[in-house]
């Protein structure tokens, strides 16, 4: 333990800029579990006579056309965007591990099957089938993950599947199986563990991909519904009131938003230094 | 004028002629003064308005380039902008007309000034071949041209060549109205006969994309998707010469963007503004805003009767005072709407349409409402509207959602896409409460109960039946307004429609659009389309 | 050569299930779509009856199995539908889109790759310093953005405030018209037809488009130069070209950088792919009217011909310019086959 306290310091100490990617993640960590209860405001509550006003001291980020009070909704929406982020990249990562590695160990059709369909949906333009999926199933928060999840297996399967064929005869698989393992077993217990490290990187820039992809999806109209606060809708619904000078509804989700994003696109850097030092790039 | 100087530069540097524009557009010297562009944020997708799938937008160019029988008047209102007279119509290509005495046939004089582009006159045959046509192929035009009792093409005779005549079944005050909607318009049929095919014997495979009309605009150039030029036809005689040469119509899909060309000055006018952005537009002064309330048309909120508990009359008024209207009007109209609220009596005196239904905000009303019913705990349903027009829709159905909730009533939002919306809503009928914004064309009362208030019919999304006013609709219908039974049976109507309240007015949405200082003769049309023909840039 | 040729052939017949599963999805997923062409097109205030008239007409009320196995004969016959939002043919759409999107991508991407290959270059001489840091920050910052919001945002300050940009307005300025089409990208066409003034407007219509798009795509591509230069800089060859005394100019741009390229590529054609669906939201901003607007109104119409011939286009259009990239790497780095 002390062994990986120490390295981690190491890491830590070459690079300020992961470091501050590791605080920003605990700070957005801390407003999604706890945001709700620390609002100023009800982010739901709206008041006719309070619309699009400047930041002040008491509406720190300004309310929006509805009077609501922006600052308590960008608070609000980490809980969202994250939960959105998490859940579509975990069920990502699982089935496409499982697809890729399946297709890896024992190859054959399987490995013919997983590969045509992943190549089947790499083949989209990944935005337009996130569109046509929620179009045609909806637009609740759950079929946004649902069409997040999807496009995303293939990167996953193909890491899985790569790595997997290339250790499937290593030494500790064939171990293993003198010693009476199960297939599934040895696949569950000694193969993934081994191709998790490619995998971490994949995962935080994924999850970065998820919360500017339901933004998208909300800029068109098919995002999560209202009045749910969620940064990609507030992005995109303050958008419009750009051009007449209310620039606070847009900038400030937009900087939350770019801010999430931001850290878990260095955070995939840091966590891959972490876990190997001779990829560091 | 940085960058027209930096492209004029570019222009000398590569020895191109000084004034880029005289290059590049056709014949005459158009300066910018002799050209409107308008932005807007739906592109046409035909020039045939007959034809099936021909979206909303395109009948701005059946307005502009064809020519019908006749036309609604223009008038003046209080503040001084133009809107269309439902009670003035005036002669197009009829020059006069006449009807019988047992009110069952019409008969038009053609004016012999009216010529098509290629130069031939218009006659008797050219209309009938298009009014034929306009019952014969079906869907909405159709259905328009039977609100006037057209519905075969034994109807249309030619007496002569420059005489036309419509025999209808019964007299009604509908059919000379109907003939100044976008519907009935005049086509060359003897250009349009010769592209005619077996398969296709109303030859819309090339009025789709070929106009072949008499209109004060001739359609330049299509770029589908990009934008479309009206070219002024300068041998027009059935009016007034239209002052603006050339029209430009940009597709411009982004409402910001829309708004920032109309405050550069790189756009002159700006059709359907959003609430919010003519208020400002107003407030700040440097771009005229020109609007008026929309005719016959209401934003609703509609209680499906087919949905308990909203079949309880006593549920729907409850709700009808638990509405937040003042602040549906200021916040999601921005103040450009006509209240709706607030009326004195449950029983109206005068028959203007619309007007304020006799409910206000009043929770202990609507409480008390509530709890006759037997629904003093409040109940679960879900609130839906149409994001196409998201706009004003979505501000007011989270009011109306927070309202609802303080009696205890709790809706959840249900956002349906623009192409759904109407199988959902107005198809099917299967939506418990649902934002609605029907507009009827023809100016009537009964018209709009006609549609809204029968049962089976489109725009009775809230499964409404009730016998008295389907006998008072069928009765008053076709009734001239004159007939003093007309304005006992409206204020009939429109009594039963306070006291069963299966839709909730909330206000009375204006049409506004946004144009440069120097743009006159805007009007705004029941059609919310643009009509050039009378705009001139100062 | 022989075997060159049967190598792509081969890669080709891969990639037809792909191609195959794309039309199957973009069919089903069309028919899923909740709205009712029919209804949406027979208009407002159309009856039961018109409705079903329309829908005879657009043959919507024939079995899935039936109007599936229709699709796919009018395909291998050339015949890609009707669009009805629009009322063109869709491969006329396609055709007349393509080219818009495609000029607006390959901007982009070039401005992207003009200005992160430096940057990775700059980061992979400098590893770890705050230089690197510094491009670390900045690409990411520019892919951590919203596109959408990224072109408003730009159209604010440079259009709407600043007057330097021009109106948003689509691929020209409304008092030009387009040169004569060759090949449907106006820059070349007016160059081609040597028409200067249309030149510069086209340029200058594209720049905030592409200049948007190319934020986007900065990150992916200094990143992956960044690593492939590291790579290359730590390799023996170029120990050897430093110990045997050349500059390291030389040493950086013929040694190193020519043997970093080839990831880049890869990576370049992973972008262009990405940018091509990205498009969507940017085309909306700027009223361009490329394949990406023409896939949203065709999806929120239910325009089923439009959405299926939009993505049936995409995917081909990605299954060749993966092969096009393959076939690059093998001509530049020959110990790259094409058999996987």
């Amino acid at each position: 333990m002390r062994r990986h306290l120490k390295h981690l310091r190491y890491v830590m100490g070459e690079n300020p800029v992961t470091v501050f990617a590791f605080s920003l993640f605990t700070l957005i960590l801390f407003l999604a579990i706890f945001g709700p209860w620390i609002t100023p405001y009800d982010p739901l509550a709206t008041e006719a006579a309070n619309t699009l006003k400047p930041p002040s001291w008491d509406h720190l980020f300004g309310t929006d056309h509805l009077g609501r009070d922006v600052f308590s909704r960008v608070i609000a929406a980490t809980r969202l965007d994250l939960g959105i982020a998490v859940s579509a990249v975990a069920l990502s990562f699982l089935l496409g591990s499982a697809l890729g590695c399946s297709a890896g160990f024992w190859g054959g059709w399987t490995d013919r099957i997983v590969g045509r369909f992943s190549d089947t949906i790499m083949a989209f333009p990944l935005f337009v089938l996130a569109m046509g999926i929620v179009a045609a199933m909806g637009n609740t928060v759950e079929n946004i993950i649902y069409a997040t999840a999807i496009i995303n297996l293939p990167f996953y399967a193909r890491v899985a599947r790569a790595e997997t064929a290339i250790r499937r005869n290593a030494g500790f698989v064939h171990a293993a199986r003198l010693t009476g393992s199960g297939e599934v077993r040895i696949l569950a217990t000694q193969l993934f563990p081994n191709i998790l490290p490619p995998m971490m990187v994949q995962i935080s820039l994924n999850m970065g991909w998820a919360i500017l992809n339901a933004a998208g999806l909300s800029f068109i109209g098919l995002g999560v519904r209202p009045p749910a606060a969620e940064w990609g809708i507030m992005v995109a619904e303050g958008a419009n009131y750009i051009v007449s000078g209310e620039w606070w509804l847009a900038i400030f989700p937009g900087a939350a938003l770019m801010l999430a994003v931001f850290c878990f696109n260095l955070l995939g850097d840091g966590l891959r230094d972490l876990v190997d030092p001779l990829r560091r790039t | 004028m940085q960058r027209r100087e930096f492209l004029k530069h570019l222009g000398v540097a590569t020895g191109a002629s000084v004034l880029p524009f005289l290059k590049y557009l056709p014949a005459e010297a158009a300066g910018r003064s002799d050209t409107l562009v308008v932005v807007s944020g739906s592109g046409i997708n035909s020039l045939d308005l007959h034809r099936k799938g021909t979206n909303r937008p395109s009948y701005q160019v059946t307005v502009n380039i064809y020519d019908r029988l006749v036309r609604f008047g223009v008038k003046t209102l209080e503040d001084g902008s133009l809107a269309y007279d439902s009670t003035k119509i005036e002669p197009e290509v009829a020059e006069s007309w006449t009807v019988s005495e047992d009110g069952k046939s019409l008969s038009f004089k053609i004016n012999p000034k009216a010529k098509f582009w290629d130069g031939s006159p218009v006659t008797a045959h050219d209309v009938k071949w298009s009014f034929d046509r306009a019952v014969s192929l079906g869907g909405f035009p159709a259905v328009q041209m039977k609100a006037g009792s057209m519905t075969k093409p034994e109807q249309f005779v030619v007496v002569d060549d420059m005489t036309f005549r419509i025999d209808i079944p019964a007299p009604s005050k509908l059919t000379l109205p109907d003939l100044a909607v976008p519907i009935p318009f005049i086509i060359n049929s003897k250009v349009a006969k010769a592209k005619a095919t077996e398969k296709d014997p109303w030859a819309t495979e090339f009025l789709h994309k070929t106009a072949a009309g008499s209109g004060a605009y001739k359609m330049a150039r299509w770029d589908p998707g990009q934008q479309f030029v009206y070219e002024r036809n300068d041998d027009w005689a059935l009016g007034t010469k239209p002052g603006v040469k050339r029209v430009i119509v940009r597709e411009v899909p982004s409402a910001s963007t829309r708004r920032a060309l109309v405050e550069r000055g790189d756009a002159d006018l700006y059709m359907n503004v959003p609430a919010k952005d003519a208020k400002e537009f107003e407030e700040g002064g440097k771009v005229g805003v020109s609007g008026a309330p929309i005719d016959n048309c209401l934003h609703v909120l509609a209680l499906n009767l087919k949905h308990k508990p909203f079949d309880n009359v006593k549920v729907r008024q409850a709700i009808a005072y638990a509405l937040p209207y003042k602040e549906i009007v200021a916040a999601a109209a921005y103040g450009r709407g006509k209240p709706m609220f607030g009326g004195k009596d449950m029983t109206p005196a005068d028959i203007t349409w619309p007007q304020p239904f006799p409910y206000d905000q009043d929770f202990d009303k609507a409480k008390a409402l509530l709890a006759e019913a037997g629904l003093k705990d409040g109940f679960e349903t879900t609130l839906s509207f149409n994001l196409g027009l998201a706009d004003w829709q979505e501000p007011t159905a989270l009011l109306i959602q927070e309202a609802l909730g303080k009696i205890g009533i709790k809706a959840k939002l249900d956002k349906i896409p623009g192409a759904n919306w109407r199988t959902a809503a107005l198809v099917e009928k299967r939506l418990p409460m649902h934002l609605e914004n029907f507009g009827g064309w023809l100016n009537y009362p009964d018209y709009y109960f006609f549609w809204a208030y029968k049962f089976g019919h489109l725009f009775n999304s809230s499964n409404y039946k009730n016998p008295e006013v389907e006998k008072l609709v069928d009765e008053t219908l076709h009734m001239e307004t004159s007939e003093p039974q007309y304005v006992e049976n409206v204020k009939k109507l429109i009594s039963i429609a306070f006291e069963d309240v299966p839709r909730i007015p909330l206000y009375q949405p204006y049409l506004d659009s946004a144009m440069q200082k120097n743009v006159s003769g805007y009007a705004s049309w029941f059609h919310r389309q643009l009509d050039c023909r009378g705009i001139a840039k100062v | 050569m022989g075997s060159r040729l049967i190598q792509v052939g081969r890669r080709l017949a891969q990639a037809l299930p792909s191609v195959f599963g794309v039309i199957v999805i973009s069919f089903v997923l069309t028919r899923a779509l909740p709205g009712d062409p029919a209804v949406y097109f027979a208009g407002a205030m159309a009856d039961e009856e018109s409705i079903e008239q329309v829908r005879r007409a657009l043959g919507l009320d024939r079995t899935w199995i039936e109007q599936f196995l229709i699709y796919v004969g009018n395909l291998a016959n050339g015949d890609w539908g009707m669009s009805l939002s629009t009322g063109r043919p869709v491969t006329e759409e396609l055709m007349q889109r393509l080219p818009a999107s495609l000029e607006l991508t390959l901007l982009g991407l070039g401005l992207a790759v003009a200005v992160a290959v430096p940057l990775g270059v700059l980061a992979a001489t400098r590893p770890d310093s705050w230089v690197d840091h510094l491009c670390r920050l900045l690409v990411t910052a520019g892919v951590s953005l919203p596109t959408f919001f990224t072109g408003l945002f730009l159209v604010y300050i440079f259009y709407y405030l600043l007057g330097w940009a021009p109106s948003p307005l689509g691929r020209l300025d409304i008092l030009y018209l387009s040169p004569p089409q060759v090949t449907g990208f106006y820059v070349i066409d007016s160059l081609i037809a040597g028409d200067g003034e249309t030149l510069g407007a086209a340029l200058a219509q594209l720049v905030l488009p592409a200049a948007t798009l190319g934020l986007f795509a900065l990150a992916p591509i200094a990143r992956m130069t960044r690593a492939a230069m590291l790579g290359a800089l730590g390799s023996e060859f170029v120990r050897t070209a430093r110990a045997g005394g050349l500059s390291s100019a030389v040493v950086l741009g013929t040694y190193a950088f020519r043997n970093a390229a080839l990831p880049v590529l890869t990576t370049l054609g992973m972008v262009f792919s990405f940018l091509l669906g990205a498009n969507v939201l940017v085309e909306k901003v700027f009223s361009w009217p490329g394949i990406g607007s023409f896939a949203i109104e065709a999806l929120v119409a239910s325009d089923y011909a439009a959405v299926q011939g939009f993505v049936l286009a995409m995917a081909l259009l990605f299954v060749c310019v993966n092969l096009a990239i393959d076939v690059i790497l093998t001509l530049v780095d020959p110990r790259v086959g094409l058999d996987e």
